[in-house]
């Protein structure tokens, strides 16, 4: 039985990786979940200089779901570079980083500094929702988005992970700006941009007021855009939104989803990924299914 | 304040051993957890988690007591919105699951003359840290009206209450009730709402007293990993780099000096 993937010439053990942002850099899932045991560990968004975030309450939970507005708190990359990246090596994983930034020149600075550190994959975060400069800014546009991705391309030593945002009308056109800047694979769908108010105290749950919707609540949304965007571009896809269970993470891979990542779902179940890989590999026993390659984008 | 070992965090389907309402929506539960009982340090709490699976993320609850030869906890919390009310319906033989013990804890090892001021539902941890510290211990509670718990810190220490109605002890806050009663301590260890907590550390500086504070946030994770329970530090925090320790893995206890309230 084959669960192995490739994501633009890296072999992935399975097509089961973390969501940036729900995982820190692993140390602390490292307690419940042998990471050697993950197809990838995706960092949490890293910028060029240390980020505070938001102001709290940063969280807000929502039915069958959560609204996030952290604001990619991180310790910029010269820390990550020495804590974090050394702490994932001892791990027999692939590494992506996630790379965040206000402007295509911090993105670049990240880019550049990891060009000679052991990552595997880079994913640019150009779908953030809470924060005022970059992220989504650059994810809505579809001339950002191609103009970042070629920046980007330029810049990096290993291939590039694209993040697309679902807060657009239509997904398959920041897909193919992508696709035409370069970009070597596409990750979706970043969270849905949200709002909750408290009504005994007549405010909004979020001190940023919106955040952004995780969680088995946008599942369907995340399955349609991968399936639209799958059949819109030639590149591989990995797929996420809501995926809590191996049947979750199924159905993106019917979808077209060439890896798929698991988010919330680590914050109420810390081995939630590892359960996918068992899950997924039990589907594929049940079902006679030799090589995972078959199952992506089998549903047409 | 971290000195916490690895692999120290169990997640567990523990059976409900007694449910009791102490005051009008304040409620107690003693919870069977085996080996866990006797990893818990005062001051620590669980993630606990709640059946309805639309309600995604489990809710810090403060542990109030543990009884490591029974292999059981106890936790007391209100009733705040539909995960609580939830946990409340539970009975004897019922099953939560729960994941802990979290957090750091009250430091155990000063021998300082301490106040322990709780207000309101910060009132439970303290209960726990009275029964383990070996020092010279004056408890202050505060309340809004109803009295909850008071009667279980008797054996540790002298009890002082303060109600914001005046229906028992000194009528105001914590505070009041330590000045009306000529109250002297060099050490505080307080868990409380947090207007109660910023007064209490202005105190402290004040009467130049080492002070513990125990703080709490909206969680996700519990662990440290979703930067999403952060309070203002004063010291560059160790894992972003900025002034925000996490609440649930560097507190929920820290000195007062630590953090802006």
């Amino acid at each position: 039985m084959n669960t192995r993937v490739n994501l633009a010439g890296v072999e992935l053990k399975n097509p089961v990786m973390t969501a940036s942002g729900t995982f820190g850099s692993g140390e602390e899932y490292s307690e419940f979940v042998d990471l050697g045991s993950l197809g990838a560990v995706v960092t949490k968004g890293v910028a060029n200089v240390p980020w505070p975030g938001n102001p709290t309450p940063r969280i807000a939970e929502v039915y069958g779901g959560m609204l996030n507005a952290i604001g990619l708190q991180n310790p910029g990359i010269d820390v990550f570079v020495k804590r974090d990246i050394p702490f994932l090596r001892q791990y027999d994983t692939r590494i992506i980083v996630n790379v965040c930034g206000k402007t295509i020149e911090d993105y670049l600075e990240v880019v550049e500094r990891l060009s000679d550190e052991p990552v595997d994959l880079l994913e640019i975060n150009i779908s953030c929702p809470n924060v005022k400069e970059g992220g989504i800014a650059f994810g809505q546009d579809p001339r950002a988005v191609e103009a970042i991705t070629r920046e980007v391309k330029r810049h990096a030593r290993q291939p590039v992970i694209m993040k697309l945002s679902p807060n657009v009308t239509d997904i398959t056109v920041m897909a193919k700006a992508a696709e035409a800047g370069g970009a070597d694979v596409l990750s979706l769908i970043n969270t849905l941009t949200g709002m909750k108010i408290d009504i005994s105290r007549q405010r909004f749950a979020l001190a940023n007021k919106t955040g952004g919707l995780s969680g088995p609540a946008v599942k369907p949304v995340a399955v349609r855009m991968v399936y639209q965007t799958a059949n819109a571009v030639k590149l591989p896809i990995i797929g996420m939104g809501g995926i809590a269970t191996a049947e979750d993470a199924l159905e993106f891979i019917m979808a077209g989803a060439a890896a798929v990542s698991v988010g919330t779902a680590n914050f109420y179940n810390p081995r939630a990924t590892v359960e996918i890989v068992e899950g997924i590999e039990a589907y594929m026993e049940n079902h006679g299914v030799e090589d995972i390659n078959t199952l992506i984008g089998c549903v047409r | 304040m971290e000195n916490r070992t690895k692999h120290q965090k169990v997640k567990l389907a523990a059976e409900v051993l007694s449910q009791e309402e102490l005051a009008m929506g304040v409620f107690s539960m003693w919870i069977d957890v085996g080996e866990m009982a006797g990893m818990v340090r005062p001051g620590q709490f669980l993630s606990v988690y709640t059946k309805d699976p639309s309600k995604l993320l489990p809710r810090p609850i403060s542990i109030s007591e543990t009884d490591p030869k029974g292999g059981r906890l106890r936790i007391v919390y209100r009733v705040a919105g539909e995960g609580t009310r939830e946990f409340s319906g539970y009975r004897a033989g019922d099953s939560v699951t729960v994941m802990g013990p979290l957090g750091n804890g009250f430091p155990l090892d000063s021998k300082k003359k301490a106040f322990l001021i709780g207000g309101g539902i910060g009132i439970p941890p303290l209960l726990q840290l009275a029964r383990e510290l070996e020092c010279d211990r004056q408890i202050i509670l505060g309340y809004r009206d109803e009295l909850f718990m008071d009667g279980e810190f008797a054996p540790y220490g002298p009890v002082f209450v303060a109600t914001e109605d005046g229906s028992a002890g000194t009528r105001g806050n914590v505070l009041d009730a330590v000045r009306e009663n000529h109250l002297e301590a060099q050490i505080i260890y307080a868990c409380g709402p947090v207007p109660m907590l910023r007064a209490i550390k202005a105190y402290a500086h004040e009467m130049n007293m080492e002070c513990y504070l125990s703080l709490e946030e909206r969680m996700a994770c519990g662990i440290g990993a979703c930067l999403a329970c952060v309070c203002k530090s004063t010291e560059v925090d160790g894992h972003s780099h900025v002034h925000n320790k996490r609440i649930c893995k560097d507190g929920p206890v820290f000195r007062a000096e630590e953090v802006e309230l």
